[in-house]
Order: C-alpha cells, then structure tokens, then sequence
C-alpha cells in the first residue's frame, strides 16, 4: 500500500510535466493540424536554458530561493518562447498549404537540428545540478517510508496554476478567443479581421513558454539533463495528448497524468526496461482503436 | 513606372526588418551560445562566448537584409521562371544521366582513385540508395510516411547474423530468408495501422520502429542485448571465401583465380553485391510502378477516396507497398550484417530512419534518380569531407528544413506517366523517351 | 462499346427504402424511399443542405446508414445490399460509380492513367495479382491493351483524346468534371451516381453534358442517379425527380409534375437563390411579385 502511494505521487509528478509539454502538441495541432515534431526539442532548450539561468544566478549571487526560482521561471519561459516563435517562423509558416507530410518532414528536420544545435553549443555530456530544493515530508512511516518532496508538490502545484491560467486566456481573452476561432476555420477567421498568423504565432509561443516550465521542472525534479531528452519526451508527450484527445487541452493535461501513471506503475511493477514499449504500445492502441482520444471530438470524414 | 517605384526599397523597413531579426537572433543565442556550461570542479560553471553572440546576431542581421535585398530584385524581375526550364532539362537529360551513374557505379573499383576509403565510402552510399529505393515504394509512391522503416533494416540484419550463427545457412539462403521475415513483419505492423491518416500513421510506425530497438536490447537471450552480435559469417563468391590461406582441400576465391591475395578483393565483392542489391530494386520498383498495384499506391497517394469510389481496396494496397518496402529493407539489413560482420542495437535507432525518409523526400518523393542524388549529397558529401563531420547532423536537419520550404514537393520531383497513347514529343538534344511509350502507343 | 443486354423486367434497378442517416442528434436524412430505374435518369434535388450528397455517401458507402435499406437489382449478378457492404467493395462488386461534388481525380498523374485506375480490378487479375505482371507474361499485356482502348473510347467521348498524356491536374476545370464522369464509366458500371456535375460549367459545356448523358442512358443502357442544382440541366434530361428538402422527400414525380407541385415550389422559395429555381417557376415568382408591387 505504501510502496503503492509512493508510486502514485512520483507518477502525479511525472505525469504534470508530460501535461504540460502535451499542451503544446495539443494546441498547436488544434490549430493548424500538425503535429509540431521539434515541441521535444524545445522542451529540452527549456531545460538547458533553465540550468543555466540557475547556474548564473549562482554566479551572481542571487540564492533566496523563491526569488531565483521565479527568475529562472520567468527567463526560461521567454527564452524558450523565442525559440517558439521562431521555429514556426522559419519552418512551418512557409509550408502553410503545402502537402502535409512537407510539414512534417520540415518539422524532423528541425528537431534533428535542434538536438545538433544544443549538441554542438553546450556539449553532449550530461549536465548535473545540485538538488535545489531539497527535502519534503514523510506521509508514512514504515518499512518503506511515503515521501511527498517539495519539489514533487511544487511541480504539481506550478502545473494547476499554470493550468488555470492557461485555461483563463483560452476561455477569457481575446487572444484565446482568436484561437478558438482559427481551430475552427482560418478563412473565416482571417475575413473576420483576425490576425491568423499572429494567433498561430502565439500558439506557438503560449505552448513553448509551458514546454519551458516543463523542462525547468525535470532539471530540478532528476538534477540531470542532456541534449537528448527531447526525444522520448517529446514522444510521450505526444501520446498523452493524443490519449486525451487531440486538440483538448484537460484532455493533454489527463492524458499526461494517465501517461506518467501508467510508467511509473510499469516500471514499479513489471519491468524498468519496458517501460518505453508501455508508452509506444498505448500511442498505438489509442490510435488504432480510439483516434478521437478520451476528450475528443468525433471526426466526420468529409467526402 | 508607377508600379516599379511602388517596389522600390524602401531602407527604414528593411532596417527596421532586419533589426528585428537581429534582436530575434539575440534572444536565441543569449542563453545557449553565449553562455556555455562547462564542467568544474564542485559541478558546473559557466562560460560566456559574447564573441559567438555578436557573431550570429550580425550575420543574421546581414543575411535578412541581403535576403530583402535579393526579394526586391526577384520581385522587379518578375518571379521565377526558370524553375520548368531546369525541370524539362532534367527531365530530357535523364536517361544519359541514368546510364551514366550506372556506368560509372560498375567501374568505380578499377579507377585509379578507388582505395579502401573510397569503396567503403562507395558500399555505404549504395546501401542508403537501396534503402532509399525501397523506402520510396512505401513513402514515394505509395504516400505512406514511415517513420521505423529502420525497423525492417534491424529485422534482416538480426535474422541473418542468427540464421548464419546458429544453422549455418550460407548468406545466398539467408538473403531471401530475411526479406521475407523482414515483409512478414512489415505485414504484421501495417495490418492494424495503415488505415491511420498520414501523420498519426508516422507517428505510430515511430513508435513501432522504438519498440523493436528497445526488444533487440533487452531481449538479452536472442539477440545479446546492448553487447550485439559478433563473428557474423561473411558472404563467400560462390563458395570461395576471401580468406588468405585456402583451406586444406580447397580455394580461396585468390587462388581460385589464380590472384595475389588482396584484402580489397572481399570489398570489391561486397560494393558489387550491394550494387547489384541496389540495382534490382531499382528495377522491380521501376517495372511494378507500371503494373496496376503501382498505379494503385500512386493513386492512393493522390486521393484515397476517389480510389475507394474506383473500387480499390485500400488497406490490401497499402500493406502491399509496406510488406514490399520491408522486404527491401531486409535484404538491405542482411547485407549490413554480412558487410560489418557484427551488429547492435545502436545501427537502428530513430535517427537512421529520419535520414532514409529524407533521402526519398529530398530527392523528390517517388523520384528514383532523386534518390541517388540526395544519397550522395547527405551520406557521400560528409564522408568525404571530414572536417563536416561534427556538424553532418546539424546541417541535415537544416537541409530537410530549408528544401521543404523551397520545394515541398523535392528536389527532382516529376514524374513520367506509366503509360501514354501518343508517343513523347521530341525534345531539345532529340532525346526521345521511347520505352514510356510501350504500351500505349499503336 | 458493350452495351449490357436487355434488364429482366419487374424490380427497379436501384431500391432506396426507409433510408435515415443520423450524425450524433443531427437528422440529416429520414425516412426517405425512392427508386431509379435502368436506362433512366432519375434526379434527386433540393435546396442546399437538403440531405442530397448523403444519400450519395450512403449509396456509395461512404457512410453506414443508420437505418434503411439499399437494393441494387444488377442485370447481371443479381440483387446486392449496398448497406451492408464495404465501401470498396460497392463500385468494385455491384458495379455502382460515382463522381464527386468537388471534383476527385489523381492531379499528379496523367488522364490516361486516372482512367486505367478505374479498371483496376480487371487489369489486377489479368496481372495475376502482379506475379504475372512483373514477369511481363503476354496475358496482362493484351489486358491492358484493352483497357487503354477502353480509355481510349471514353477519352474520345468526352473530348480529350489528345489532352491523355497531360497531368489531370492541369485540365480546364470543365474537362476535370468530363474526365471524371468518364474515370467513372470505365469501371462499367450499372448505376452512375453523379453529385452535381454541371457545377461551375458554363452553358455551352452543360450543353455538351446533357448530351452526354443521354448518350450514356441510351447506348450504354444504364441507371444514371443525378444530383443537380442547375434546373435546366434537371429538367431538360431527368425522366424521373426525387425532391428532398430538410432531410426529407417531399415530392417525387416525372418533371412536369414536379415543376408544377406547390410544396416544392415552397421549398425552393424559402431559399434566397432564385437562379435555382425552375424558369417557368421564376418567371411566375416575378410576375407575382410585379403585380403585388402595383397592387
């Protein structure tokens, strides 16, 4: 029970940081209908640049925790933003209206140029922090003792903030309401004097600075990154959106929560080294079996 | 004139343009070139690199004003029309290119350049084409993007290094053993999948591509798991081996034929081998794109519905372009493990199927000679070039990113009807298709 | 070229019966039974939204219908339940070929080729499932022989015989619907379901259709199923009208009656388009108005 408890809160917390990478697949393919393939990627910026802002932050001398944490926060969600807006910029607008596997193909290339990228820039050696938060509370003495971290709880905690938040723009402002808009027609949005392009650009941007958030929470959560781990994030991201139903942002964020439950209960349970075949093999039943997710909406084929 | 000044540059926009990129640049290249983690004693600590900041912001500042600049004079001279003029010529100059590569792929061994570095170099293009020419049945022709064709590859490889290892078969039997386990699971995964649309479609063949990785590495019994195989048997000329000293009551394929032993012969065997591998994909491919299930895949990719209204079965059609496409990846794998002599895990990740899904798609999707030459601008150019290396991947992401944008449909994408009632018009150079023209025309 | 023998008599070819397709709660055909007859073009109109493409989708098996019975009575096969076959398997088996409201061809690949596709089935048994083809035997040669002679007729019939080596792609839009109609043809069908096809041509080139759709119905004696919104093209070829409005049929009946009967001339009204309307039924409209206005 206790060994069960303890699975269930590293799950949660996992599964908070594939939601929020989720939203940005999510929302970007509600959008324009693409899968965004270098959201990885830019997850993984989110986390290098997380670190460094860390380690600068160190530098100069900035230790009150809460405050180098929102500093850090703040710089990586802009950061991160900018490479956002920019991968739209270079690599999807010009294919607007292309055949969609063009997109695609441009959205791999720019993932495998991306992980090249901080390769080449930072190194491909992987990158230690020091725990920054150390610490938590013992739910449960015991043989095996239920540790509830600080930072676990931080994690869940930025994810349901960041939640309604996000959900706020989306249902309140005007910006999300050009969002709705241009999920549901482009043209018609476009002739109703909606900027298109600024909407999908900010698309792009609302999902990176959550990608950002995202990365910033792994590098505190394992104190470890590289230039890799976009991939398989990326991948499982992905599989939670699609798990929740493409195009709905609750549904990234349980997706993501189904997700991270799913692997860290298969690994504490059957085997740690097929915990990536449980998430693949998930991607694909959903796909085959239920494409429209647990939250979506049904798609009518148009003949 | 009205309209012409209308045009004219006008210098505060493009400054202000080009200043906005800069600050673009600037913010990209702050946090991840300008400051570099480096390691320390005590964990990490930071490097600054303003130099490498100042750098790229300056040269982005300057490449979108030259880009305006080169807009503005593109624009006065009247959008591109070039582009058919090159297609044509292409199109006319192909078959002399066709027999040309082909010439100068046969005789490559006896030119006086081709040391050991060049025919290595000379067997890894050709194994990239081969796959490049299967996978272009699957994405290409049929339109069905995969993204595990990788899979199929590491299928024939691992089925020929345990067929030979553990039954003794001789490469000749393994050959053919692997392509068919190689099409069966292609069969096997394509049977649930390929009624998915196109990008749920590459995600799942990802997905199952990883999957096969993650067995071959875990599966320690069978395949030795991360270790890998080694001591795979190397394919023999006709029962010859290339070893030095013959066997007590026998040949070595050098004293067979009366040679001095050289170990360049065993490589000049293998570049052939994997040539004429390549060249008979290329043939089947080429032969059943005139046959209906071709047409069929074409015609899928066109537009699945009308083939549904045109009674063609859709799913039936594309598991044959699947199973077909990993059929070749099989005998392709094969050959890699014969040719290495040892296998693992590491040859087959994710990354080897995005290169051979961008050979077929830069080249031009469905386009042979496309094939061959994205082959040698992606996988020869690098090799030869060492001091690219380090950034071979970088550049290859760049490259899919910036054809895409230039030609999302490739580099050499046109196609020749697989049939045609009036014969071809005559072109410039007087170069007649006349084997298009076959069946239609009477 | 091939015409079909003459139909057995007694039931019509095509029998649409208690036909209603539900999307979620949205009704969008209900309860709607007609027939089509062999060697007849039979109509089926309404104003926009009225449910027409979805019978078509249904017919065609594009859709399942929720409820209802599809019968296609072939000359040749026997009796086929549309709605309970697999969508491929309906042009495929039953012989029943549509076209498509915004036109469907394959754009990359030339005209001759987009009609050999239609024959698809044949040439792949001739080609021995490809076995035989890819050994170049004799057989699939002669076969596709024949088949481009097939393509070759349609491709004179509708007018493009020298456009069939240029891609589909970069045809006229008129000669994309003709193409269409005749990649249809080439399946041979018995029942040729067309969605709109004098949409966007101009009145020469609808001159041109009608003829071709009489030809059709006469040298090729079979069912033609026709849904138009041009009346002049409705009403100088149909022999038969099935009037749908909201899902559901509202009138049926040869032209004459239809143009006359005063529920539809309703349905029509409470459409603001009055170039759709019948001419006759336009110029009462104005005539009414233009009394009104004076009284």
């Amino acid at each position: 029970m206790d060994y069960f408890l303890q699975q269930l809160i590293n799950g949660l917390t996992l599964g908070a940081i594939y939601g929020l990478i989720a939203i940005g697949y999510t929302m970007v393919y509600g959008i324009i209908g693409m899968i965004n393939f270098a959201h990885g990627e830019i997850y993984m910026i989110g986390a290098f640049i997380s670190l460094i802002a860390f380690l600068v932050l160190g530098i100069l001398g900035i230790t009150w925790l809460p405050l180098a944490l929102l500093i850090v926060l703040l710089a990586a969600m802009v950061f991160t933003a900018f490479y956002g807006w920019t991968l739209e910029r270079l690599a999807y607008r010009p294919l607007r209206g292309s055949p969609r596997l063009a997109a695609l193909i441009s959205a791999i290339g720019m993932s495998i140029f991306l992980q090249n990228y901080v390769q080449l820039l930072q190194g491909a050696r992987v990158k230690p922090l020091q725990p920054v938060i150390p610490g938590g509370i013992v739910l449960m003495e015991g043989t095996i003792s239920v540790r509830f971290n600080y930072i676990q709880m931080m994690i869940i905690a930025a994810t349901i903030v960041l939640m309604a938040i996000f959900s706020l723009i989306i249902a309140k402002t005007a910006m999300g309401r050009a969002q709705r808009a241009c999920q549901q027609d482009q043209t018609m949005s476009a002739l109703v004097g909606i900027n298109v392009d600024r909407t999908i650009s900010m698309t792009f941007v609302m999902g990176a600075a959550l990608a950002a958030v995202a990365g910033m929470m792994v590098t505190l959560y394992y104190g470890v990154i590289d230039f890799f781990i976009g991939f398989l994030a990326g991948i499982k991201a992905f599989t939670a959106a699609v798990v929740g139903g493409i195009g709905s942002l609750p549904g990234a964020m349980l997706g993501g929560l189904l997700i991270g439950l799913i692997e860290v209960f298969w690994s504490a349970y059957f085997t740690i080294e097929y915990k990536d075949v449980a998430a693949f093999s998930i991607l694909i039943l959903v796909l085959v079996f239920r494409p429209t997710g647990l939250m979506g909406k049904p798609e009518i084929e148009k003949v | 004139m009205a309209a012409a000044a209308e045009h004219r540059l006008d210098p505060v926009a493009a400054l202000k343009e080009a200043g906005l990129a800069g600050f673009v640049a600037l913010m990209l290249a702050v946090p991840l070139a300008g400051l570099e983690t480096v390691s320390a004693p005590g964990g990490l600590t930071i490097n600054t690199r303003w130099d490498w900041v100042a750098i790229a912001v300056g040269s982005v500042f300057i490449g979108r004003l030259l880009l305006i600049l080169w807009r503005e004079r593109g624009r006065r001279r009247g959008g591109p029309t070039m582009d058919l003029g090159i297609a044509e010529t292409l199109r006319t100059a192909m078959p002399i290119l066709a027999a040309a590569g082909i010439a100068f792929a046969v005789l490559l061994p006896f030119l006086p350049f081709a040391d050991r570095r060049v025919l290595d170099i000379g067997i890894l293009v050709m194994t990239y084409i081969m796959l490049g020419w299967g996978l272009n049945i699957v994405v290409g022709l049929a339109g069905l993007l995969d993204l595990g064709y990788v899979a199929f590859y590491a299928v024939g490889a691992y089925s020929y290094a345990l067929l030979a290892i553990h039954f003794d078969l001789s490469f000749w039997l393994c050959l053919p053993l692997a392509g068919a386990l190689a099409a069966f699971f292609g069969y096997l995964l394509g049977f649930p999948v390929l009624r998915l649309r196109g990008d749920y479609l590459a995600i799942v063949t990802l997905g199952f591509g990883e999957i096969i990785r993650i067995i071959l590495i875990n599966w320690y019994d069978l395949t030795r798991g991360p270790d890998g195989i080694s001591g795979i048997p190397r394919p023999s000329f006709f029962g010859l081996d290339f070893a030095r000293s013959p066997p007590p009551d026998g040949h070595t394929f050098h004293t067979f034929f009366g040679l001095d032993f050289s170990p360049l012969h065993r490589i000049i065997f293998l570049y052939y081998l994997i040539l004429v591998l390549a060249l008979v994909t290329n043939a089947f491919t080429l032969r059943i794109r005139r046959l209906p299930v071709g047409r069929a895949w074409e015609a899928l990719r066109e537009d699945e519905i009308a083939c549904r209204s045109l009674g063609i079965n859709p799913r039936n059609t594309k598991l044959t372009a699947f199973t077909l496409g990993a059929m070749f990846a099989g005998f392709a794998g094969s050959f890699f493990a014969t040719r290495q002599g040892f296998i693992s895990p590491e040859s087959f990740t994710f990354i080897e199927s995005a290169i051979i899904v961008a050979i077929v798609v830069l080249g031009g999707m469905g386009s042979q000679i496309g094939v061959v030459v994205a082959t040698l601008v992606l996988i020869a150019g690098p090799e030869l070039i060492r001091e690219l290396q380090e950034f071979r991947m970088l550049a290859f992401g760049g490259l899919m990113v910036m054809i895409m944008v230039w030609r999302p449909r490739g580099l050499l994408a046109f196609r020749d009807p697989t049939v045609r009632l009036h014969p071809p018009p005559r072109r410039r150079f007087g170069l007649g298709r006349g084997k298009a023209a076959e069946t239609g025309a009477k | 070229m091939n015409p079909r023998s003459e139909p057995l008599g007694g039931a019509p070819l095509l029998q649409v019966e208690h036909l209603t397709m539900r999307f979620g709660g949205l009704v969008a055909i209900g309860d709607v039974s007609f027939e089509a007859t062999d060697r007849k073009i039979t109509a089926i109109i309404g104003p926009n939204g009225a449910g027409k493409t979805t019978v078509f989708n249904c017919l065609t098996g594009f859709y399942k219908p929720t409820e209802g019975r599809l019968t296609l009575n072939h000359p040749h096969k026997g009796p086929f339940l549309l709605e309970r076959m697999e969508g491929f398997t309906i042009p495929q088996k039953a012989d029943v070929a549509r076209t498509f409201q915004n036109v469907r061809l394959f754009p990359a690949m030339s005209v001759l080729e987009n009609l050999i596709i239609a024959q698809h089935n044949v040439l792949m048994r001739a080609s021995g499932y490809t076995l035989w083809g890819l050994l170049g035997l004799k057989r699939f040669r002669q076969a596709e022989a024949g088949s481009v002679d097939l393509c070759r007729y349609w491709l004179d019939r509708v007018g493009l015989l020298d456009r069939a080596d240029d891609d589909a792609g970069n045809l006229a839009y008129g000669d994309q619907r003709r193409l269409e109609i005749a990649r249809a043809m080439c399946i041979r069908p018995v029942l040729l379901c067309l969605d709109e096809p004098a949409a966007g041509l101009n009145p020469r080139e609808s001159a041109e259709l009608n003829q071709l759709l009489l030809a059709i119905r006469d040298e090729h004696k079979i069912g033609i199923l026709l849904i138009e919104h041009d009346m002049s093209v409705v009403m100088g070829i149909s022999d038969y009208i099935v009037v749908l409005d909201y899902g559901r049929k509202i009138a049926e009946g040869v032209p004459e009656a239809i143009r006359n009967d005063p529920t539809v001339i309703k349905a029509y009204l409470g459409e603001a388009e009055e170039d759709e309307l019948p001419p006759e039924v336009a110029a009462d409209l104005a005539r009414e108005r233009a009394s009104q206005a004076e009284g």
